[in-house]
């Protein structure tokens, strides 16, 4: 509750942010400050300086034109209401909309929350469905990441030391269905299950499935198992039941478990939460 | 008078300065020169202390002082205000730090005092402890296991009391004859009560006068100065005044002295300024007292007609590393001598075995005891209904205490009667507003399409205002004081109303209901009163405000004061009417002539006259003003039926509230909006018990649901708009006739949620599950099924 001493800087840039995570190797960004602050009230992390990159208005946009662009600083609550991502990737905007309770979504941003990789946080998990880009920008200029390359394990991403991240690009989805299902932690609404599932469809047959899973595992995964036996098939239910199998085993011994959802349950629960994701994506 | 003002639902009094963010909790206050406090706590559930080194945190810039258990040697342990009636109680309780040994994670080691909290708490992060770490244990029953690590010397098995009640002979034989016996484990497992504000203390010492002043968080302000005087410190009771500002919530964890009420109130002597402690939340989850935590091996006999014939219950009570105020005696008075619900159960037998574990101290918590007791009972109803192939409504009627039989005695209630009820009524109320028939024709419907829909009841009573004095105290049921109410009314000269009182208010409205009673019995309008409570300075004497005994209590005590108030009035307004006393009345605010209302003195023109003195009756004193000293006769027992209707999602375990009818019976309603809220709030406790709630501890003693990121409260979304239905039984204890209504819906709520669960996986062979019924719990067992 009484975090220890440290300074603190607004950036007005990412430059400035760039500059002043380069000189002082004891700094943290502060976005929406909701991961953040409570680890420090608990003096988990007591880092010497903050930078709050809050103010940056260029990082907050939202557009869409030939690919959505998503601002490093967009909440949550704006992603979940936003027109442009209503239309582009209806998921996202669902998943938005199912994080926390409201004061978290007007608080979070979605870089802040990736740039966290929190197992059980939801973005993760629709942004690799997506085939989403994550640009950041350090010292040595701008990179592109793929999403599916960008969470490496619990609490740890591809980002390097004084890297920012910038924005997030989804690429065009027009003609997939897509859809998240999520069974949220009762106390802190986390995702203890979330699938999101990308189809491509001819007619009822499936050309292509991208299937997701967070929350059961350390880190966002694509269920690849499941999308190869989805691939070509008819939805049906038989095919359905074949595709959770699938990614229950290839869940296997990778689910997590606490006091709330043990591992056995989560890994069934990922079945669920598939077959509930494609029924909701096919409408 | 046009409308009564006792029994509507006006807005509450308190409600603008909440609201609007003007009242002042105790984490605002400012004194001049004020220090702040910060505690070390133990890291370790059971370890001995061989050392602290406190140099580098006394070193830091504006660290005022360092002090450890060793400090306070001279300040003496906490009592133990309430122990298990008739039996022998190891009792342990904590001292302001503890200087030996640590019985749970988080009990207090040393404590940094510094200008700011900030700078206490990084000094805090430099003091050096060395423990010798112990084993731990966390179950109550394990613990009472030869070869548990044994915690207190003076408590062998660590059992700190073995306690029992009803006939063990008489059950025993009517289990051996019953035509059906059910036997189950039931877990009533722990939880945190979890009130908005947490706790906490500020503590000024005067060495002029050698006088404290002690802010505090709590519920019983007099209790606390009590406490604190004559045990702790050894102090005349003079010598201190207790404040409890705007205490936001308790739910009964702030009815106890605590460790660091008495630490800071010595270290403002030590210190010389005054300092304030204000408690975390995840101090609170650690340091402040839990609720339930009960472990029950039931069984329960029937005929095949569904007559309950006996009820045997054995009991592990889990108290905690160490005792708190009262914690031996919920598991005892206000649960084993509840066990007959509303039910006609000829044979009762309750064993309790109060234990200590390394676990964080258990007291009482919203319903306390009576929420256990009510889980138990209505299982049992259900098991015996599901085991006969009975309906659970009928079963229910069958074994109703009928309304012809009050005062009823229940036999294990040492003496005390029921006061009065119509169970049946308050149940028929229920399934007809829950539509119970349609409810059985669609739960029939869905299950042809494979969807689990279930329906619970819980037909309760539970016990308000305990009392009698003499029957509560020692060596009865073994309370260690008295547990009467008092009020003192003032009818100022301008006819304006101030009732001290000695309950206390942390949101259940009182300074509204108080003054609709009054404004009823004096005619005066509700804006016209005032009520203060909360400092022992102008209060008269009150045990505080829990057990939902402030209206059957300590308001009975504002009424009777008032009623001496009338007396007066009616003897000076006949005066002044130059009338006889036998002759005038007191009637909607005036004294007048029997027949001639026209002609009247109002109650402000004899408050002026009383005040004045220019014309008093021989013999009387000026002034309106007058005090009372309630102590009931009996309990109150309310009642009621609940009726909760889930859906249940066999796919994942996930559980729908879909509709939840309460009918409640507190007696007389004086508010009936006040009511609702009451009975609201505490239906999502019970039913996050059923679902949510469950402090957790790891075999060493670590809580791992630590936080509210952990510990699932109730949600507003998670619940569905509560239908509330109310019967309304006069209690022939009090002139007021009511019972209370603040625990009503926690301890009403849980079995009927777990029972509506149940009822739904019935057609999967599912018959119990623990709480909390987390999905991960109800789909193990449908795979179990
Ligand atoms: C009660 C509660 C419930 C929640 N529930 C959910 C939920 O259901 N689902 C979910 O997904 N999340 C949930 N969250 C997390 C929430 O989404 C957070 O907002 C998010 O994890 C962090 O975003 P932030 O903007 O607050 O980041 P901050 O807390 O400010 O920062 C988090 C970390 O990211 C770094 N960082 C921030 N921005 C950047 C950037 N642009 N580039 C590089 N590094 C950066 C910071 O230095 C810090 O280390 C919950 C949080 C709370 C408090």
């Amino acid at each position: 509750m009484y975090p220890a001493k440290f300074d603190y800087y607004r950036a007005n840039s990412v430059e400035e942010a760039v500059k002043l995570l380069a000189e002082n190797s004891d700094a943290k960004l502060l976005a929406g400050g909701h991961s953040l602050i409570p680890a420090m009230k608990l003096r988990l992390t007591q880092p010497a300086l903050l930078i709050d990159i809050g103010k940056i208005d260029s990082l907050k946009n939202i557009k869409a034109n030939g690919s959505l662009e998503i601002g490093a600083l967009a909440t949550h609550a704006r992603v979940a209401a936003s027109a442009d991502v209503k239309k582009w990737f209806p998921a996202l905007a669902n998943a938005a909309s199912l994080i926390g309770d409201q004061q978290v979504r007007n608080f979070g941003t979605i870089g802040g929350n990736i740039a966290h990789a929190d197992p059980a946080s939801d973005p993760p998990t629709v942004l690799i469905a997506a085939g989403a880009t994550i640009h950041v920008r350090g010292a040595s200029g701008t990179r592109a990441i793929a999403a599916e390359d960008f969470f490496v394990d619990l609490f740890t991403t591809a980002l390097e030391p004084g890297e920012v991240v910038t924005k997030i690009e989804i690429p065009n989805l027009s003609g997939r269905k897509s859809a998240y299902a999520k069974m949220s932690h009762p106390a802190s609404r986390y995702a203890i299950v979330g699938v999101c599932a990308v189809l491509s469809m001819e007619g009822d047959t499936c050309k292509e499935a991208r299937l997701v899973v967070g929350g059961a595992v350390a880190h966002a995964t694509r269920l690849s198992e499941a999308e190869a036996v989805l691939k070509g098939k008819k939805l049906d239910a038989a095919a359905l039941k074949a595709a959770a199998d699938a990614a229950i085993a290839q869940v296997g011994d990778d689910a997590m478990g606490d006091i709330t959802a043990p591992a056995d349950y989560r890994r069934a629960m990922v079945g669920q939460y598939l077959q509930r994701a494609i029924q909701s994506a096919l409408g | 008078m046009a409308s009564r003002v006792f029994g509507a639902s006006i807005k509450r009094k308190e409600d603008p300065r909440l609201i609007t963010g003007e009242a002042k909790y105790l984490d605002d206050l400012q004194l001049p020169g004020m220090a702040h406090a910060a505690i070390l706590r133990s890291p370790h559930a059971h370890a001995r202390i061989k050392s602290i080194d406190t140099s580098a945190a006394a070193a830091v810039p504006g660290v005022l002082g360092v002090f450890t258990g060793k400090d306070f040697m001279d300040v003496n342990p906490l009592p133990c205000a309430w122990q298990a009636g008739g039996v022998e109680n190891h009792v342990n309780t904590p001292r302001v730090l503890e200087p030996e040994k640590v019985t749970f994670t988080g009990a207090g080691v040393a404590v940094v005092v510094a200008e700011s909290r900030y700078i206490a708490e990084d000094a805090l992060q430099l003091i050096k402890v060395n423990y010798e770490v112990l084993p731990a244990v966390v179950d109550a029953q394990k613990a009472t296991q030869s070869g548990a690590p044994q915690i207190h010397d003076n408590a062998p098995n660590n059992v700190c009391m073995e306690w029992s009640c009803g006939d063990k002979a008489g059950t025993d034989k009517a289990l051996g004859e019953a035509e059906v016996v059910i036997k189950e484990r039931v877990v009533n497992q722990r939880l945190i009560p979890t009130p908005m504000e947490t706790r906490g203390c500020i503590a000024q010492y005067l060495p002029a006068t050698d006088e404290y002043t002690v802010w505090m968080t709590s519920q019983a302000p007099h209790v606390m100065r009590l406490l604190m005087t004559a045990f702790v410190f050894g102090i005349p009771e003079t010598k201190m005044r207790v404040i409890s500002p705007q205490v936001g919530g308790g739910f009964g964890a702030k009815i106890f002295l605590y460790p660091e009420y008495c630490l800071v109130t010595a270290l403002s002597k030590k210190i010389g300024r005054p300092v304030k402690w204000a408690e975390t939340r995840s101090e609170n989850y650690v340091a402040t007292t839990h609720g339930r935590d009960h472990i029950t091996e039931l069984e329960v006999g029937a005929k095949r007609d569904g007559t309950i014939t006996a009820l045997r219950v054995n009991t592990y009570a889990n108290l905690g590393g160490i005792l708190s105020t009262i914690a031996p005696g919920i598991p005892t008075t206000l649960y084993g001598r509840l066990l007959s619900g509303a039910y006609k159960i000829p044979n009762i037998y309750c064993h309790v075995w109060g234990v200590y574990t390394n676990t964080g101290m258990v007291d009482a918590y919203r319903g306390a005891g009576r929420p256990e007791a009510t889980f138990v009972v209505e299982r049992a109803v259900d098991m015996v209904a599901n085991q006969l192939s009975m309906d659970p409504a009928e079963i229910r009627r069958k074994n109703f205490i009928p309304s012809s039989a009050f005062p009823y005695d229940p036999k294990i209630l040492n003496g005390l009667k029921y006061d009065s009820g119509d169970y049946d009524k308050a149940l028929g109320k229920a399934l007809e507003m829950v539509g119970y028939q349609d409810f059985r024709k669609a739960q029939a419907d869905a299950r042809q399409q494979g969807r689990y829909l279930g329906i619970g009841f819980s037909s309760y009573i539970e016990m308000c205002g305990v009392a009698p004095s003499a029957w509560i105290g020692l060596p009865g049921e073994g309370w260690g004081a008295g547990l009467w109410e008092s009020a003192n009314v003032r009818v100022h000269l301008t006819g304006k109303v101030v009732v001290t009182s000695g309950s206390q208010s942390h949101g259940q409205g009182h300074e509204t209901t108080t003054a609709q009673i009054v404004a009823e019995e004096l005619g005066v309008p509700v804006e016209d009163v005032i009520v203060q409570h909360s400092d022992t300075l102008g209060t008269p004497f009150g045990y505080g405000t829990y057990g939902s005994r402030s209206a059957s209590v300590g308001q009975v005590a504002v009424f009777n004061s008032l009623q001496k108030i009338k007396e007066k009035a009616k003897k000076l307004g006949a005066h002044l009417l130059e009338a006889a006393v036998e002759d005038v009345v007191f009637e909607n605010g005036k004294v007048h002539v029997k027949g001639s209302p026209d002609k009247a003195k109002t109650i402000q023109e004899l408050a002026g006259a009383a005040a004045l003195g220019y014309s008093l009756p021989a013999g009387m004193e000026p002034f309106l003003d007058d005090t009372a000293y309630y102590d009931p006769p009996n309990c109150t027992f309310p009642f009621g039926t609940h009726i909760c209707i889930v859906e249940v999602d066999a796919g994942t375990g996930q559980i729908d509230i879909k509709r939840y009818v309460a009918v409640d019976d507190v007696g007389k309603v004086i508010n009936p909006m006040i009511v609702d809220g009451q009975v609201h709030g505490g239906i999502a406790q019970g039913v996050a018990q059923a679902l949510w709630e469950g402090a957790v501890y790891d075999e060493n003693g670590q809580l791992l649901t630590g936080s509210l990121m952990d510990y699932a409260l109730p949600r507003a979304d998670l619940l569905p708009s509560f239908e509330v239905g109310r019967t309304e039984t006069p209690s022939p204890t009090n002139p007021l006739g009511v019972k209370g209504a603040g625990e009503t819906g926690t301890i009403a709520a849980t079995p009927a949620v777990v029972n509506a669960v149940l009822d739904a996986l019935k057609p999967l062979g599912v018959l119990h599950i623990d709480m909390p019924m987390t999905p991960a719990r109800v789909w193990q067992a449908i795979q179990k099924g």
